[in-house]
């Protein structure tokens, strides 16, 4: 079987938990042998903004040349659009098309625009214009290309996945990893929610990353729900680092977020909680590990609630602190308000983390060995993190089991579903 | 003759390094010594150096009629000493010519003043020690910082023995009052007050190189010529600024430092004025009444109060969290400790942290190493919770104490728990002994029981035949018993004992044998 798959980003330029799971699952697709050509648009020179604008514990970067991408290599066709690119010129010469086999060492260097080359960002304001570009060159494509089954992951890429169809008559499928109510609540940009259903409704088959999602995609998008199916997001063992071993210097106890300070997070439910248990018991630190646009409203509560000496900020961290503030945690939070799905709680409990995410989470659907509260019962947040702290008997439990747990969340099983998805519609 | 009384505010803070959450109880630096070196440095080439060079120049050509006064916070002199010593002996020179006076203040250049009078009173005691050491004059004059003053600081420092103090004319204090007089503090009239002019004060020091300023370029003969406008009966004008101006603030470039040369020369050839120090022109003028202050002013932007330093959550909290320390510090012998908990004093820390949208932002940004307050703030407090840290468990702490007694408590407990344990440990161990003897009970044995027990066994028994049993028994068993015999038991012992005079000895035996069967039986009871 092979499938033609449009997505945004794919390691090791990622930002954000898209770039991470569309890897992971192809990667688990090829171990069930389906053949995926992998298409991109590519930012040219963007990488360095990128990983100082965005804050996620998965942006750890991995090297392609390892052996054991051998066997993926030999499944996966990869291929980078050149789009970001200025306006006005014949979208043609910007098709740039080359095959990466890095196994057999052939390299390819051409940047024929390099000349004409201009940055417009990835979120700039000609994404609309990029979006729509991306999709007229995959029609391209998927004229010349042989596959059975188109898959576009998220909306960005739904207007080439509709384009692939049309000039292919291929069934699509578009996979839905985080819908625009997720990402701005209530406000959300009418061209992205119209764009969104569009995708929706011209697939044939929609996936979303947990029922969380596919309520959503069910009811705001009044989407058919025998079309909707969901596929829980996976981990991708290879690409989390081992925890270390570091011992606190003191002797409180740590309890952690670790996200992006955004509304989408909660990060404020988190503090609120943070506050009732200093009440109770001080000897325990709270640190929030990130960057966004609700950090300095953050700062300003903490100190307003005279928290600061025991409530300690660390802006954005890179990869390897990410495993140091993990290996010095005792409780991980992710109170977020709206999650698809969630993958940092999970890399938390790898390092021997228990922790408390919230209800509207997609990973609360799949985990066991957490424990899970509403995002804004601040009294129930607080009640558990305090148990986490105090009661050894479930922080031991969890500390084992939920290491195991992860371990078990395998995406060659994810992909197994998926690929049942293609067999319904081929 | 009237005076013109120049102070100069020269300070330099200790500043921060980056001080990360992964640092807190790992690291105990929290100086950024590389930067606080190379803008010391920085500003001794550009400003110290040759303003000192340039003021000595003055005091040479004209004597006693030129004089100026300085405040150096403590931090600042230490910074000289190990930055730039050379600065340290420039100004050793202008002490030495006699025609400088050094006002004291909080070594740190802190905000004890606001918080703690013995904190506050022990600051300005180092410090005043530290101008004696470098200067060799004790300080009479007080400065506090950025001129903070209220009623209620004012007689702190009157309480310690300084008779002058500086602050601003700040124009909701004075209402239509000049601050060219001398006043008084309003509770203590012994402490004189100077007031700063803030209006000739500030064009120089801040909109002397502003081009936008109607009166831009500043030259000393139009200086002057303010001065003589000035109605004659007021007595002083008081010129307070940063001593950064020269140079730092207002570059070289700007011709601050010829508008400075010129002015004596103007002063003296053009008007009645002289230059007087603090204490000088405290002496010979008679103040002509109180100030009212019962809220702090200070030097600082429009408002002229505290909104730089303390007013937001981020200033709040940090300035009340570090001052929750001071029980546990002032016992604390700890050196390092104590210097740390001066230098995180420093004002500046909190200056940083404001969010006030000033007219003269330009000198907030001045060396501010912080991009946003809300980065000031988290390193500050990143720093304090290691300095937390390191409080709790060197200091001995009032919090500490009881968690002493509490332990104490606790191992009292314990102890108590262990030794009444043991006590019915060894109570059964007998109890069980003893009904272990009861088991084989002999007659003898009766010697050894209690009398108590003994009278339990006559109430059981037969008197005949306890009295038969005892015919040959032991005199220490007859002893033990008869004493016990209740008065009819013992006439009736007394009696068959008389009659008794043969009994065969299988009898004894036999009824020997029924007192012990007996004694088993009371045993097992």
């Amino acid at each position: 079987m092979r499938v033609l798959m449009f997505g945004w980003e794919f390691p090791p330029h990622i930002t954000g938990g898209l770039g991470t799971a569309c890897f992971g699952l192809t990667k688990g697709l090829a171990k069930r042998d389906v053949d995926v050509t992998f298409v991109v648009p590519k930012a040219y020179g963007d990488e360095d903004q990128q990983a100082v604008k965005l804050v996620n514990a998965s942006d750890v970067p991995f090297d392609i040349t390892d052996e054991e991408y051998k066997e993926f290599w030999s499944h996966i066709k990869y291929m980078e659009v050149g789009s970001n690119i200025i306006p006005y010129v014949d979208p043609q010469e910007y098709t740039k098309t080359y095959e990466e086999n890095k196994k057999t060492g052939e390299s390819f260097t051409s940047n024929v625009f390099s000349k004409h080359y201009e940055f417009s960002g990835t979120y700039s304001l000609n994404l609309m214009e990029e979006v729509a570009r991306f999709a007229l060159i995959a029609s391209g494509l998927a004229a010349k290309e042989n596959f059975d089954v188109i898959h576009a992951h998220d909306w960005l890429t739904y207007p080439a996945g509709i384009a692939a169809k049309k000039t292919s008559g291929k069934p699509l499928i578009v996979h839905m990893h985080a819908t625009e109510f997720d990402r701005s609540g209530e406000h959300v940009n009418q061209q992205v929610y119209d764009i969104e259903r569009e995708g929706m409704m011209e697939a044939d088959k929609v996936i979303t990353v947990s029922n969380l999602t596919r309520n959503i995609v069910i009811n705001k998008y009044g989407i058919d729900p025998d079309k909707v199916i969901t596929v829980h997001n996976a981990v991708d063992h290879t690409m989390l680092k081992d925890a270390k071993n570091i011992k606190k210097p003191y002797k409180e106890k740590l309890v952690t977020f670790l996200g992006r300070i955004t509304l989408q997070k909660g990060p404020e439910y988190f503090i609120e909680a943070a506050y009732k248990i200093l009440q109770k018991d001080p000897n325990v630190r709270f640190v929030m590990a990130g960057s966004g646009d609700m950090l300095n409203r953050m700062i300003e509560r903490v100190a307003h609630l005279r928290i600061a000496d025991k409530f300690h900020f660390t802006g954005f961290l890179k990869g390897d602190d990410v495993n140091r503030v993990f290996s010095m945690s005792d409780v991980f939070v992710m109170p977020s308000v709206s999650e698809p799905f969630g993958i940092v709680p999970l890399e938390a409990m790898r390092s021997s983390v228990p922790v408390v995410i919230s209800k509207q989470s997609g990973v609360a659907e799949v985990l066991v060995h957490a424990l899970k509260i509403d995002f804004w019962d601040i009294d129930g947040m607080a009640d558990a993190i305090y148990g986490l702290l105090h009661y050894k008997g479930i922080s031991t439990m969890f500390q084992k089991l939920g290491k195991k747990e992860v371990e078990g969340l395998k995406w060659e099983n994810a992909a197994l579903k998926v690929k049942a998805v293609y067999e319904s519609v081929i | 003759m009237r005076s013109i009384c120049f102070y100069f505010q020269v300070h330099q803070p200790y500043r921060l390094r980056n001080y990360r959450f992964f640092d807190i109880g790992e690291k105990h630096d929290y100086f950024d010594t590389y930067s606080n070196s190379f803008i010391m440095r920085r500003v001794a080439d550009k400003n110290y150096l040759p303003m000192n060079a340039l003021l000595l120049d003055l005091i040479n050509e004209y004597g006693s009629a030129f004089k100026v006064s300085f405040s150096i916070s403590g931090v600042a002199l230490d910074q000289f000493a190990e930055y730039a010593p050379d600065v340290l002996e420039s100004f050793k020179r202008l002490a030495d010519s006699g025609n400088v006076e050094f006002l004291a203040e909080t070594y740190s250049h802190s905000l004890s003043a606001l918080k703690s009078r013995e904190e506050f009173e022990k600051q300005v005691k180092i410090q005043s020690d530290k101008i004696k050491q470098y200067f060799g004059v004790e300080p009479t004059t007080f400065r506090n910082t950025e001129l903070i003053y209220s009623d209620e600081i004012g007689t702190m420092v009157a309480d310690m023995g300084y008779k002058t103090m500086l602050t601003e004319g700040a124009k909701h204090v004075l209402g239509w009052r000049s601050p060219n007089y001398a006043y008084t503090n309003a509770i203590n009239p012994k402490l004189k007050l100077l007031l700063k002019n803030f209006q000739l004060s500030d064009d120089i020091a801040f909109r002397f190189s502003q081009q936008s300023w109607g009166e831009w370029p500043l030259t000393s003969e139009k200086f002057v010529d303010w001065l003589n406008n000035i109605d004659q009966k007021e007595e002083v004008v008081n010129l307070f600024m940063d001593y950064e101006t020269f140079g730092e603030h207002q570059w070289e470039e700007t011709g601050i430092f010829n508008f400075m040369r010129a002015l004596p020369g103007r002063v003296f050839s053009h008007s009645n004025y002289t230059f007087n120090t603090p204490s000088e022109v405290a002496e010979t003028l008679q103040p002509v009444g109180p100030i009212h202050v019962p809220v702090p002013i200070s030097w600082a932007d429009e408002e002229r109060d505290l909104t730089a330093w303390l007013g937001n959550d981020l200033q709040d909290e940090a300035f009340d969290k570090l001052y929750s320390l001071e029980s546990k510090i002032k016992n604390c012998g700890d050196e390092q400790i104590q210097r740390d908990w001066l230098l995180l004093q420093t004002s500046d820390h909190f200056y940083y942290m404001c969010t006030k949208w000033f007219s003269d932002g330009d000198v907030h940004k001045y060396f501010n190493p912080y991009g946003t307050p809300y980065d000031a703030f988290i390193n500050f407090m990143n720093v304090l919770s290691d300095f937390i840290i390191r409080v709790d468990t060197i200091c001995g702490s009032p919090k500490d104490d009881r968690k002493d007694i509490k332990e104490m408590a606790e191992k009292l407990m314990d102890e108590m728990e262990d030794a009444t344990r043991k006590k019915i440990k060894s109570s059964k161990k007998k109890v069980k002994k003893t009904i272990d003897q009861g088991k084989n009970i002999k007659f003898d044995d009766i010697k050894n029981m209690s009398n108590t027990a003994i009278k339990k066994l006559v109430k059981e028994v037969d008197i005949n035949e306890l009295t038969i049993a005892l015919k040959d028994a032991s005199t220490e068993v007859k002893e033990k018993v008869i004493p016990n015999l209740n008065k009819k038991a013992r006439q009736t012992y007394d009696e068959l004992q008389q009659n008794l005079k043969t009994i065969k000895k299988a009898d004894i035996k036999k009824y020997q044998k029924a007192v012990e069967e007996k004694l088993k039986e009371l045993f097992r009871k």
